[in-house]
């Protein structure tokens, strides 16, 4: 299913989030096979940036389109791989289950998964190495098994794009090798991986490109060429005076944009 | 009352059938049902909505004018999902918190209900009788169109979750994802609120609207109780709505002046008291069990430890100690010593020599015990000195604690990391194996 389309181009994107904007005016497109680092400091809309691209937050104005087409008709090609907080983990379903879930972007309603989908699951949890674990409860896990579950069901989506929202945070030394190991695996089958990371110790050496976002888009190119002290200085340096007072402002007057104008 | 109870557990009433099979369903649906909201953590919406349906109940009888059942039902959805749109407006356009909106439309509709009740009621409106069973629910007085209608809103709702569980399971557990793999999330909202709306209309007359949250909520909690897994907590949640049918579709036939809702309520009470009493694993019993037994572990590892330490102390492992010597070395209940010193007995860890009085020694199985929790006590001391540079005199009584909790696992790593010390921070030795090293303590 190759494409001569990027995998996500983002046209003009404005986010707010509860009336307040968060992302201004972002336009970028990502390259394929790529493993693609967003980068920035705390409220800086990182999280906020992937989940417009998914559709899980609406944008004010611009587009997204997804090897070239709308979302709506490409969904079963993005996974994706929220923050673990975002679940509550005593939901009664086991490991297993959960990864299963990965499996229903292709199930169509009423289906029950047949059993090249277990199958599936079952490769999967032991390309994560929780196979031992697959009857136990979910809140039975640590914070890194926890996430490398969140990975499984991902991976056993089979998809072409790979978002990921921080898997990196607070796992143990084990389970940052091994979700490494898992993205490096994914890049060399040709897939694209967007991971929000929070520890700039590591870009460089884990991802091949970044992203370096501060309620703007700041940068965003290969790593050794983006990955700059400068561009790091933009990004992190201290607030955006002007553009926060007025996104404050719009934020007060409930205006955001005249819709039609872009 | 042996007699009445034959006549309706051997349903020999063809109005005990008709009533029965309506209760009892109603008690799958809304057991069943009630698993989502809870675990969707919705249960208040449902209480919010189950009142709601007061006025449009109302009002639908004073359109037709009598109580056809249909009419009622459709009367009570179209308020039921007015109440949802309401509340989902009010959480995410106002400012108002999302308890506040749910009390308010609660309360609001529910007043209005009762409003148009006794408006209804003062109207001399001949077949208003009974029309008031719709507060608290009457069983005994269903006729058996209206468990027709009411029992086939249930069967329905049981066959929707059925079909539709691996969806529900999904969107209860992590709506996002779903969106994210392109599910219609919209639809599912209106799929979902419509089960929800029908299963409480489906309790307006066997147990009124006050009460018909408790039958969605009081199951579901009682169920968790008892499983880990979704499907089951279902089953179990069924079952105990169909149980507190049962109670209190009996006690409101023999009793007819008896209200079913509340009865129903007080049965689901108790079946979620013994649950949350009594369920094997997650039960309150079953914990308070393994903290007494935690606790009895404690206390028989302390003498083990101690017989230890006054083998250290003066180098002598052949001698057995007396009760009056191990309670001069550790502050402890003489009763509790006694206690502890029969369990180690049992356990083959210490030996009782006969004699007056009585002594004890360590057997070979019980030195290698209290070794390792002495190596234990003394690695968490050099851990916690040397690692988190804690002082050394304020970590002897954390180690007292966690000398019986650290496992074999952690007790590995830390020797790793320690460097497989031989002494602790106060230069006692710390127990390798079968070392019989001394040192103080």
């Amino acid at each position: 299913m190759k494409d001569q389309n990027p995998p996500v181009e983002v046209h003009d994107l404005t986010v707010s989030y509860q009336k307040k904007p968060v992302l201004w005016d972002v336009d970028f497109s990502i390259p394929e096979s790529k493993l693609i680092a967003v980068v920035g400091p705390n409220g800086a809309g990182k999280s906020t940036l992937i989940k417009a691209i998914m559709g899980l937050l609406p944008s004010v104005s611009g587009h997204v389109l997804i090897y070239g087409k709308p979302l709506d008709v490409q969904r079963k090609r993005i996974a994706y791989v929220p923050q673990r907080e975002t679940v509550d983990w005593d939901f009664p379903i086991n490991v297993r289950e959960l990864v299963t879930m990965g499996r229903y972007a292709h199930l169509k309603i009423f289906q029950r998964p047949s059993s090249d989908d277990k199958e599936r699951v079952e490769r999967a949890l032991e390309e994560v190495g929780m196979s031992a674990y697959a009857e136990r409860q979910i809140s039975q896990l640590s914070g890194g098994q926890q996430q490398r579950v969140f990975l499984a069901r991902a991976l056993v989506q089979d998809a072409d794009i790979y978002f990921m929202d921080e898997p990196f945070a607070g796992v143990d030394a084990a389970t940052e090798s091994a979700i490494l190991d898992l993205l490096r695996d994914l890049r060399l089958k040709g897939k694209t991986v967007i991971v929000v990371h929070h520890d700039l110790q590591t870009v460089s050496d884990y991802f091949d490109w970044v992203m370096l976002l501060n309620l703007r888009l700041v940068a965003f190119g290969p790593m050794e060429t983006t990955f700059t002290k400068e561009n790091l200085q933009k990004a992190y340096g201290g607030q955006l005076n002007i553009l926060s007072q007025v996104l404050e402002l719009t934020r007060k007057k409930e205006f955001i944009r005249e819709p039609g104008h872009e | 009352m042996s007699e009445l109870l034959a006549d309706f557990f051997l349903l020999r009433d063809p109005n005990v059938r008709w009533v029965l099979a309506g209760t009892v369903l109603l008690g799958l649906s809304a057991g069943a049902m009630g698993c989502f909201a809870v675990l969707r953590k919705r249960a208040l919406v449902g209480d919010a909505v189950a009142h709601a349906v007061l006025p449009g109940v109302c009002l639908a009888f004073i359109v037709a004018g009598d109580k056809d059942p249909l009419v009622l039902l459709l009367g009570s959805v179209i308020f039921g999902w007015i109440s949802i749109v309401l509340m989902d407006y009010l959480i995410r356009e106002s400012k108002i918190s999302a308890d506040t909106s749910i009390g308010m439309i609660l309360s609001v509709f529910f007043g209005l209900g009762v409003v148009l009740l006794t408006y209804i009621q003062s109207s001399g409106n001949v077949n208003q009788s009974g029309l008031d069973a719709f507060l608290f629910g009457s069983a005994a007085s269903m006729l058996p169109e209206d468990v027709m209608v009411f029992g086939l809103v249930s069967l329905l709702v049981i066959i929707a979750i059925i079909l539709l569980y691996k969806e529900l399971k999904l969107v209860s557990f992590d709506p996002a994802y779903a969106t994210v793999i392109g599910y219609p999330m919209k639809r599912m909202e209106v799929v979902i609120g419509t089960l929800l709306v029908v299963t409480i209309t489906a309790g307006l007359q066997a147990v009124g609207v006050v009460l018909m949250a408790s039958m969605l909520i009081i199951p579901a909690a009682a169920a968790r109780y008892w499983t880990d897994s979704l499907w089951v907590m279902l089953v179990v949640a069924a079952s105990v709505g169909v149980m507190a049918a049962i109670s209190g579709t009996f006690i409101s036939y023999s009793a007819p002046s008896m209200p079913t809702g509340p009865w129903m309520v007080v049965a689901a009470a108790v079946l979620f008291t013994l649950s949350y009493l009594f369920a094997p694993k997650h039960g309150e019993v079953r914990r308070w069990l393994s903290l007494k037994k935690d606790r009895e572990k404690i206390g028989w590892e302390n003498i083990l430890k101690t017989l230890y330490h006054l083998e250290e102390q003066d180098k002598n492992t052949e001698r057995a100690r007396t009760r009056n010597e191990i309670l001069k070395k550790r502050r402890v209940q003489p009763e509790e010593l006694k206690k502890s010193l029969q369990k180690l007995c049992k356990m083959n860890f210490v030996s009782r020599l006969p004699g007056e009085p009585e002594s004890y020694l360590l057997t070979a199985l019980g030195r290698e015990r209290a070794e390792r929790i002495v190596r234990v006590h003394r690695l968490w001391e050099l851990y916690l000195t040397e690692r988190l540079n804690i002082a050394g005199d304020h970590v002897h009584d954390d180690a007292e604690s966690m000398e019986h909790l650290i496992t074999p696992e952690i007790e590995q790593q830390l020797a790793v990391l320690l460097g497989e010390p031989t002494s602790d921070p106060h230069q006692s030795a710390i127990p390798y194996r079968h070392s019989d090293k001394g040192g103080d303590v």
